[in-house]
Parts: C-alpha cells; sequence; structure tokens
C-alpha cells in the first residue's frame, strides 16, 4: 500500500510539516511595505494568515500562522525558504509554475531546477482533493504581494 | 407493494446479527463487492451517504420502465399507477416510523424540511396563514431554541429565521463529553420559546439525545418540538407517536435511500395550520388571479412536480430495513460502534469524542489523532481501501466547542462486518508512525 502514498507524503513533506519554516507572523520593523493575507478552505478547514514584506521590489521577508494538514502546512514551509530574497516577479513566476503542475492532474512533471523542494509536492496534483492544501499558502502569497503593492 | 414476511431466524427480534447474516446482507448491495486503489472497499462512511441494495435500485428502475408518469394529474392508465406507487412508498415510510400518510410531506433532503418548517413558521409571522397559524408566529421578545451539536442544517435555518423576524437564537450547551447538559435547560427553554430543534443522535459524537426529557420541556413552556433524525431512522427503531414530537426529519440516502429525497413528518393539525413554503402547481385547490387556496397536507407543502422515482425507491430502503429488522439493526450497530470505541481509544494518540467506552451511542466514532490532521488520516486510510469522512461533519460550533477544526470519523451500517471494524482499527493504528507524529 505505501508506494503511492509514499509518493504523495515524500520525507521532504513530512519533514517540514513537522519543522515548519516561518511559522509564526513576525511584525515589520524595518523598511519595505507590508502585505498580508487569509486564506481559508471551508472543505477541510485548513487555515493561513501570511505576511509578506516587500523591500525595493524584493520579497524581503515571508511569515505565517496557520493551521491544517500535513501538506498544507509544509507546503507554507517550504515556500517560506523559496521565496525570501527572491524578485517580486521571480516570485510570481514562481507560483504560476507551480500552479500549473497542481491543476495538471499528474500530467506536467514539476521541474526541480525551477521549483527546487517544491517538487516534492509533484504527487499532490494526482488527487484533485488535496490540490488546494497544497495550493493555501501560494495563493496567500500571490494575495499579500498584490497587498504590499498598494 | 409485495408483502415479505419477516425473515426465518431463530434468534429473538433484538439479537444482533450473525457474521453469516452480515454476509448474506452484504449480498444485496452490489457496491460492497468493489475495489479501491487495489483493495477490498472498507465503506465507513454511511453517517454521510449509505449505500443501497439492489431492491431500491430496482425500484427506481422498474419505475421508469414500465410506470413513469405524471402523478396526481391525468387519468391514464399510467398515471394512476404512478400515483398508487408513489402513495404506496408513502405510506412505507410513513408506517416506519409509524405515522399517518397524510403526516409525511416529501422534501428534497432533511435540510430542505427542516428549511419548510422555518419558512413556514416565517410565512407565518408575516402573516400568511390566518387565525389557525398563530402557533407558527415568531418574532421580537421569541426564542428559538438548538442545541450545540446541530449539524449546520438544523443550525443555520434556525439563524437565518430569527434575523428575518427578530426572534433571538438560543441554545442548549455540551459537556466535554458531548452530552447536553439538561441542568442548563430550565434557563434556555422558557415560556418565550417557540420552537426546540435538536438532534436524535448526534453525526459527529454519536450520542443519543433524550428525547422524552426535552419533549416534556419543550410541552410546558408551550414550545413546538422539531427533531432531527437523520442519524437515527436509518439505525434505530423510530416511533414518531412514542416520541412525541411536533415535527421530524429525515433523509433518504442515509436510509439505504437514493439522493434526492427525504421527508418533513408533522402532526397531522400542525401541518393543516401551517402557512405553505414552496408554493405554484398542486398544491392549490381554486386559483384566481389574485389569490389561490390550498389544499391539505401533506400536498400543500407538495408544490412542483415531485420526485417520483426517488419517493418509490425510498419506500423499497424502508421495506428493506423493516424485513431486516430495525432492533437488530440497532443491536448490530451498538456492537459495531462499542468495538470502534474500545479499540480507537486503546491506541495511543487517539481522542474519541464523544460518550466513553460502554455509554450507548450510534455505529459511529469521530476521533482526533495526536499530530496529524483528519485530512491525512483519511488519505492514508483511503490508500487502504477504506472511506471514512474528514473534516468538520457540518458541525463547526460543536468542534470549536471541543477544541477542534477537523476530525475523522467511522461510520458503520448494518452491512459492516466485525473484520472491517477489525482492519480500520489496525490501520489507524499505523498513522501516526508513519507521519512520524511525536
Amino acid at each position: 500500500m505505501a508506494t503511492n502514498l509514499e509518493q504523495l507524503y515524500q520525507q521532504i513533506i513530512l519533514d517540514h510539516a513537522r519543522e515548519r519554516h516561518g511559522s509564526g507572523l513576525l511584525e515589520n520593523t524595518g523598511p519595505g511595505s507590508v502585505g498580508e493575507s487569509h486564506q481559508l478552505n471551508p472543505v477541510c478547514g485548513d487555515e493561513i494568515t501570511l505576511r509578506t514584506v516587500v523591500d525595493g521590489g524584493t520579497v524581503a521577508s515571508l511569515s505565517w500562522d496557520g493551521a491544517g494538514c500535513a501538506i498544507s502546512m509544509a507546503s507554507a514551509s517550504v515556500l517560506t525558504d523559496l521565496v525570501e530574497g527572491l524578485e517580486r516577479d521571480e516570485a510570481v513566476g514562481l507560483i504560476d509554475a507551480f500552479r500549473e503542475v497542481m491543476r495538471s492532474r499528474g500530467t506536467i512533471p514539476a521541474d526541480e531546477e525551477v521549483l527546487g523542494d517544491a517538487a516534492a509536492f509533484s504527487g499532490v496534483s494526482r488527487y484533485p482533493a488535496r490540490v488546494k492544501c497544497a495550493m493555501l499558502a501560494w495563493v496567500a502569497l500571490e494575495e499579500s504581494l498584490l497587498a504590499a503593492n498598494g | 407493494m409485495a408483502v415479505v414476511s419477516p425473515p426465518v431466524t431463530l434468534l429473538p427480534p433484538e439479537a444482533p446479527f450473525a457474521n453469516a447474516e452480515v454476509l448474506r446482507i452484504r449480498n444485496d448491495f452490489p457496491i460492497l463487492g468493489t475495489e479501491v486503489n487495489g483493495a477490498p472497499l472498507v465503506y465507513l462512511d454511511s453517517g454521510a451517504t449509505s449505500q443501497n441494495p439492489v431492491s431500491v435500485l430496482e425500484a427506481e428502475q422498474e419505475f421508469y420502465e414500465q410506470r413513469n408518469a405524471a402523478v396526481h394529474r391525468g387519468a391514464h392508465t399510467l398515471a394512476v399507477e404512478a400515483t398508487d406507487a408513489y402513495e404506496a412508498a408513502r405510506a412505507a415510510v410513513a408506517g416506519f416510523i409509524n405515522a399517518r400518510p397524510d403526516e409525511l410531506v416529501w422534501t428534497s433532503n432533511a435540510t430542505e424540511a427542516i428549511n419548510l418548517v422555518a419558512y413556514a413558521m416565517s410565512n407565518a409571522a408575516a402573516g400568511r396563514g390566518g387565525a389557525e397559524a398563530e402557533r407558527f408566529r415568531v418574532g421580537p421578545g421569541d426564542t428559538i431554541v438548538v442545541t450545540e451539536m446541530e449539524h449546520h442544517a438544523n443550525l443555520i435555518p434556525w439563524q437565518e429565521l430569527a434575523a428575518r423576524t427578530g426572534a433571538e437564537l438560543r441554545f442548549l450547551p455540551v459537556d466535554d463529553d458531548g452530552a447536553l447538559r439538561l441542568e442548563d435547560a430550565a434557563g434556555v427553554i422558557t415560556p418565550a420559546t417557540k420552537i426546540l430543534a435538536f438532534t436524535h443522535a448526534s453525526n459527529v459524537l454519536g450520542t443519543i439525545n433524550p428525547v422524552a426529557e426535552l419533549v416534556r420541556l419543550a410541552k410546558e413552556v408551550g414550545a413546538l418540538t422539531l427533531l432531527d433524525a437523520c442519524q437515527s431512522v436509518p439505525h434505530l427503531p423510530v416511533d414518531v407517536k412514542a416520541l412525541d414530537v411536533d415535527f421530524l426529519v429525515l433523509s433518504g440516502h442515509k436510509m439505504l435511500g437514493p439522493t434526492g429525497i427525504g421527508a418533513l413528518y408533522g402532526r397531522s393539525e400542525l401541518l393543516n395550520a401551517m402557512p405553505p413554503f414552496l408554493t405554484g402547481g398542486s398544491m392549490i385547490t381554486t386559483v384566481t388571479m389574485e389569490r389561490a387556496e390550498y389544499l391539505p397536507a401533506p400536498n400543500r407543502f407538495e408544490a412542483g412536480t415531485q420526485r417520483i422515482s426517488q419517493a418509490i425507491a425510498l419506500g423499497a430502503a424502508a421495506n428493506y430495513l423493516s424485513e431486516t429488522g430495525m432492533h437488530r439493526i440497532e443491536a448490530w450497530e451498538s456492537e459495531l460502534g462499542a468495538r470502534l470505541v474500545e479499540g480507537l481509544t486503546a491506541i495511543e494518540g487517539i481522542r474519541v469524542l464523544g460518550p466513553r467506552a460502554g455509554v450507548p451511542r450510534i455505529g459511529l466514532a469521530a476521533f482526533d489523532v495526536a499530530g496529524v490532521h483528519a485530512h491525512d488520516v483519511g488519505q492514508f486510510l483511503d490508500e487502504q481501501g477504506i472511506a471514512v469522512r474528514v473534516g468538520h461533519h457540518c458541525a463547526q460550533p460543536l468542534h470549536r466547542r471541543l477544541g477542534l477544526t477537523a476530525t475523522t470519523r467511522a461510520s458503520t451500517y448494518l452491512y459492516n462486518t466485525t473484520d472491517e471494524v477489525d482492519f480500520f482499527l489496525e490501520a489507524v493504528a499505523g498513522v501516526r508512525p508513519f507521519f512520524g507524529a511525536r
């Protein structure tokens, strides 16, 4: 039974679900503009509040508070590692690339060169009911970047 | 309707099934022979929707192949036969809960049945229905009472009724074991209370509520009672006259019937005094361009073309359950429920909601797994062919009260075996190790 399950819950995901990077909302005391987004998946109750600081066109920091399944929490943790220090446009490109893989029902393999550790979520795309879990933090980032723009 | 004699058995009518009997029952349910993810299906989600026996599937197909016609209109032979089958189904479902046929209104589901009463009260509050509708009028100063363990279906229609009419919505709280705090009831159910709406058996906790006590409290203050019987009618013998409730709602697809059909039971004098909810064709006597006169119950609540094949299939489901014996089904599920709770309680890191082991419950158990989200638990079990429900089970306030957002629920029915329960328990024991939960 384990093969499908192990493909879905790769070790990277289980590790990030336990040790969550970026967990705990940070107050911004430095320069830059702050954007925040709250996302809720009413189906399972997964929830995240994500705060982004954009400074000079760069994602200076990302922090979040959330509760949910291993996939949603690990996804937020991996996202934090990937995005900090990126240009805003690069971050948006990353979100688009991740979304494309997630919506592919397993037909588009994740490019590890582009998505790094987030490629571990490839298996999720074959479980339509779980795609929202993986996307939760990424949608929050997308919204918070727009909010930080203002 | 064919009259079927009860199954020949040497056991008393209250005895749980023998394993061989359950295997025979399973043969009536084609879906139980299927595989999921390469493993035999272990279906433990009957609390959400139950599976259908062949007799139910055939009743629906037979109707479409041999009798399909609009009911209560047209004089041709098919229309007469369709009407007869449709009304026989009403009699079967009404009889199943010891109601008269004219006390049973078809609805799309239990949710619509509750909304029917809530909107009828709202319409009465707006002045519809004349003097006989007085007891349904709610407004400022009145209260509507529910419990903290309600499914959203028996909460939100009352929130909306309160918002529309200016009445106040109050609730009976639950304790940490998921039992209603009856000691608080006297302060909540007061002479201002117009209706008390509560669940017979909780879809999350498995708790069986003390209906007689609650009905007594409601009657003392002249309040109407509405019983959400979605989780009791499929699993226990239910007698509306013995329970002495004013209204009761049930769901077809949770009692071996199809989706798209449910029913409202109401005491005859109440149904006939209540203004209608949905209006249109088939529920009227005389219509002018200005106004209409309405038929007596149940037809006054059945506007438009009805769910004919679904009603007939639900009638077949009620007959199947009666023939199998509700006392035996209750006894069997009580055994499965106890096995679930004892087994789950013995696994490290599992917290079972609701009554403790040894306290009566219906055959379901919702539980929290320390360090693992319910969604992940469900995924892990699905991989082994086990279907369970995960999430808040349409009871967010109850979960919040218990300090949780989502749980996993295994719910049994007459066709589940003790082997299935044991296989499920073994699988649950593997969840925390797999996820490395600490």
